[in-house]
C-alpha cells in the first residue's frame, strides 16, 4: 500500500513539473478555525531542485490519464508512458502530512483530462473541498482550471482555492493549432474571464460585508511554452502583456520547451532548452510590471528580438542614449528606475537618501547598484567630467568587457531552428 | 570614550540614555566580552536601568515608525559587536537630528543597520523555509537548529499560526533555548546538558512509525520534480547555501 503510493507519487510529480509556477504568494488566509496552516503573503519557497527552480507547492498530477495528444506534453494520449492515478484521499494524506513537516507551502493539483473536463474538475473539486471542510486546512492551494468544465464548478472550486492557473501553452493561436489541434486560445479565454468576473464581484462585495468568503485571493496566472514554435519574443511579450492587460493576471510564466519527443514539428530530442532565452524574457516582463516599462519599447517592429548578450533594460538604454545622462540627484524616481544597474530597492533609497545632501559615488555604491554599469548612464555629485561621448556600441563593449555572464560556460550559442 | 555593555537589548538602550547624560562627545559603544582596556581613553561601564531603557524605546517608538522598530530589534538579534556599535549611533543621532533622518541612507549607520536587519530577516525567512519537522513516537513535532543570528523571537508567531494544531518544538541548539507549542501557548524551554546530546540528532527508535515513510516519500519528490538538462548547481546552492542541507530531510 504505501509501496503503491510511492511508486505514484514519482510518477505524477515527475509529470507535473513541467508547469513551472511554484509561487505560494499572494494569499492572507489566516488559521481562523484552528486547524493547520497560515497563509503566508509574501510565500515561502522550502527548497530548491538541483537545476535551481524553487519548490514551495507540492505540484502533482491526480493522473496522468488524458484524452488529449497535445505534441509538446509529456502525458499525451500517444506517448508510451507509465500511467497512474491518486485517490482523493491519497492527495489529502500527502498534503496534510507534508504539510505537517514543513516541506511544503501548500498543494498545487492539475490533472491530465479522463473521460471529459466536467468529471475531471469534479474530482479535483472534492480534493480542495475535502482538505478545506474535513481536515480544516488553511495553507495554499492552486488548482487548475480544467478548459470546458462548467461554469459552476469551476465558480465552486474558486471559493476554497488561494491561486487558479489555466495555461496558454503557445504564445499564437497558429502555434497551438499546429501541435494541439483540438485546442484554441478560446478555451483558455472564457474561463479566464469568468474567474476575473468574479474576483471583482467578490471583492466588491467584501468591501461591504466582511463575511463574504475569498474567491481565488491570490488570482490567476498562465503559463506559454516558448522555443517549441517559431514565435518572436515580440509575439510572446505582446500576448503576455495583453493577457496582464484584459484579466489583471498575476503572473505569466515562460517555460523554456525541453525536447520531450521525435515529432518532427518540434525541436530534436537533445536539443538545450533555451534558458538564456527563458531568462531574458523574464526580464522583460519583470521591466513591464516593476519598471514602468511598455512592452512596445522593449519590442517592437524593429527589434523583435531581445539580445541574448546582454539585458533587455541595458539593451533599451544603448538604443535610447538620448534619455541620459539621467542625475541622480534631481531626476524622478521613474527616470532612477530606468537606468541600467538601479534596481527597485537602490532607486527608492536614492529617492530617500538625497533629500540630506547630494550623493556622490562611493555612497551609490554602498546603497548597491550596480555602479559599473550604471556609470555610464548617470551623473551624480562627484561624476568625473567626460570629455568623449561614447557611442553605444563602445558602451556596451565596455560593459561586456567587465562582466562575467552567468551563461558563458554553457552558452551553446542557440541556433535557430525555423 | 568608551562604553563598555553587556550585550544585553536593555544594556544598549541605557548606553544611549547615559550618553545623552554626559554628552561625552565622540564614543565607541563595546561588549564586556569585546572589551580591551586602553592605555589612554576613558571607559565608562553601562549599569543596566530598566526605566532608562524604557524612556529610551519610548523614545526611538516616537521617532520610527514600525517598519523601523522592527528593523532596529532585528538589528540587535543579530548579536554582531559592529551591529550593536551601528545602533548606538543611529540611536544617538536620531535624536539630536531632525525627524527623518532614518531615511537618510547616504549615512553609514542608517545604512549599516538597515543591512544588518536585511541579513537577520533574509536568515529568520530561511528558518520558516528549512526548518523539518520530525514526528516523535509520542507525537511532538521537533525539529533542531543552529542559526547564524539569534531568530528564534521572530519566527515564534509564524509557527504558532501555522501549527496550532499540533505540539511542535523548535531547539536552537547553539544558544541553547527553545519553543515549544502545548496546543496553548508557546513557552521558552532549556534543555539540561546531559539531555542535549538528543536533540542534535533524534534516534530513529524515538520517531513515529510513518516518520520514515514521509521523509522517504518527500526525497522521492525532490528527486522526481528535478528537470535534468537544466541543471545549475550554482544557483541551487546560492538559494540552499550548504550549511543548511544538514537540516534538510532531502539532503539526507
Amino acid at each position: 500500500m504505501l509501496e503503491r503510493v510511492r511508486e505514484k507519487l514519482k510518477i505524477l510529480a515527475d509529470a507535473a513539473k513541467y508547469d513551472v509556477s511554484c509561487s505560494s504568494s499572494g494569499s492572507k488566509r489566516k488559521n481562523d478555525n484552528n486547524g493547520l496552516g497560515n497563509g503566508h503573503m509574501g510565500g515561502i519557497c522550502h527548497t530548491y531542485t538541483e537545476d535551481g527552480r524553487c519548490v514551495s507547492l507540492l505540484k502533482i498530477l491526480l493522473t496522468n490519464h488524458c484524452i488529449f495528444d497535445c505534441a509538446y506534453c509529456v502525458s499525451r494520449k500517444s506517448n508510451d508512458i507509465e500511467r497512474a492515478a491518486f485517490t482523493v484521499d491519497e492527495v489529502v494524506q500527502l498534503t496534510m502530512n507534508f504539510y505537517r513537516r514543513n516541506y511544503i507551502e501548500g498543494l498545487f493539483l492539475s490533472s491530465g483530462i479522463f473521460k471529459n473536463a466536467d468529471f475531471t474538475m469534479e474530482r479535483l473539486l472534492r480534493v480542495v473541498k475535502k482538505l478545506r471542510l474535513e481536515e480544516r486546512y488553511n495553507g495554499y492551494i492552486h488548482l487548475k482550471t480544467i478548459p470546458g468544465a462548467s461554469e459552476e464548478l469551476i465558480r465552486e472550486a474558486g471559493l476554497y482555492a488561494d491561486r487558479m492557473s489555466i495555461n496558454l501553452e503557445m504564445p499564437t493561436e497558429s502555434g497551438l493549432k499546429l501541435l494541439a489541434p483540438e485546442k484554441s486560445h478560446q478555451d483558455v479565454i472564457k474561463p479566464l474571464g469568468d474567474i476575473q468576473n468574479q474576483i471583482v464581484q467578490f471583492k466588491e462585495e467584501r468591501k461591504l460585508i466582511k463575511s463574504v468568503p475569498q474567491f481565488v485571493p491570490a488570482g490567476q496566472s498562465t503559463q506559454m511554452v516558448i522555443g517549441a514554435t517559431p514565435e518572436t519574443d515580440k509575439d510572446i511579450m505582446h500576448t503576455a502583456a495583453a493577457f496582464y492587460k484584459n484579466f489583471s493576471l498575476r503572473r505569466v510564466y515562460y517555460s523554456g520547451y525541453i525536447p520531450i519527443s521525435n515529432d518532427k514539428r518540434l525541436p530534436l530530442l537533445g536539443t538545450q532548452p533555451p534558458l538564456i532565452r527563458e531568462n531574458r524574457l523574464y526580464q522583460t516582463d519583470w521591466l513591464m510590471r516593476f519598471y514602468g516599462f511598455h512592452v512596445n519599447e522593449l519590442l517592437n517592429d524593429a527589434n523583435p528580438h531581445l539580445d541574448m548578450d546582454i539585458d533587455p533594460k541595458l539593451s533599451w538604454a544603448l538604443r535610447n542614449l538620448q534619455f541620459f545622462p539621467v542625475d541622480i540627484n534631481v531626476a524622478s524616481y521613474q527616470n532612477i528606475l530606468r537606468i541600467p544597474g538601479i534596481g527597485v530597492s537602490s532607486a527608492k533609497k536614492i529617492v530617500q537618501a538625497r533629500k540630506f545632501g547630494k550623493l556622490r559615488i562611493d555612497q551609490l555604491q554602498k546603497i548597491g547598484i550596480s555602479y559599473n554599469r550604471a556609470k555610464h548612464f548617470i551623473k551624480c555629485a562627484d561624476s568625473p567630467y567626460q570629455l568623449k561621448d561614447y557611442q553605444s556600441t563602445q558602451i556596451k563593449a565596455f560593459i561586456l568587457a567587465e562582466s562575467q555572464s552567468k551563461y558563458l560556460k554553457n552558452d551553446s550559442s542557440q541556433l535557430i531552428l525555423f | 570614550m568608551i562604553y563598555v555593555f553587556d550585550g544585553s537589548l536593555e544594556g544598549l538602550l541605557c548606553a544611549v540614555y547615559e550618553w545623552f547624560e554626559r554628552k561625552p562627545g565622540k564614543t565607541r559603544l563595546v561588549t564586556t566580552a569585546q572589551y580591551q582596556p586602553e592605555a589612554f581613553t576613558e571607559v565608562f561601564e553601562v549599569l543596566n536601568d530598566t526605566k532608562k531603557a524604557d524612556r529610551v524605546w519610548k523614545g526611538l517608538q516616537k521617532k520610527l515608525d514600525k517598519g523601523w522598530m522592527r528593523r532596529y530589534y532585528c538589528c540587535y538579534l543579530s548579536e554582531q559587536p559592529q551591529a550593536y556599535a551601528h545602533l548606538f549611533e543611529l540611536s544617538c543621532s536620531l535624536f539630536k537630528e531632525a525627524a527623518g533622518a532614518e531615511n537618510n541612507y547616504g549615512d553609514p549607520h542608517v545604512l549599516a543597520v538597515s543591512q544588518w536587519a536585511k541579513k537577520v530577516e533574509r536568515e529568520k525567512h530561511r528558518m520558516e523555509a528549512f526548518i523539518r519537522f520530525q514526528q516523535t513516537a509520542d507525537g511532538y513535532f521537533y525539529c533542531g537548529i543552529d542559526p547564524d543570528f539569534n531568530v528564534l523571537p521572530l519566527i515564534m508567531g509564524h509557527f504558532k499560526a501555522r501549527y496550532a494544531d499540533q505540539q511542535w518544538i523548535i531547539y536552537d541548539l547553539k544558544r541553547n533555548y527553545g519553543l515549544h507549542y502545548n496546543l496553548d501557548e508557546v513557552r521558552e524551554i532549556q534543555v539540561p546538558a546531559e539531555d542535549r546530546h538528543r536533540f542534535k540528532k533524534p534516534a530513529a527508535s524515538s520517531l513515529s512509525e510513518e516518520e520514515a515513510h514521509y521523509g522517504n516519500l518527500w526525497k522521492d519528490y525532490f528527486k522526481s520534480t528535478n528537470i535534468a538538462v537544466r541543471k545549475n548547481t550554482k544557483l541551487h546552492v546560492q538559494h540552499v547555501p550548504k550549511r543548511y542541507w544538514k537540516y534538510l530531510t532531502e539532503k539526507q
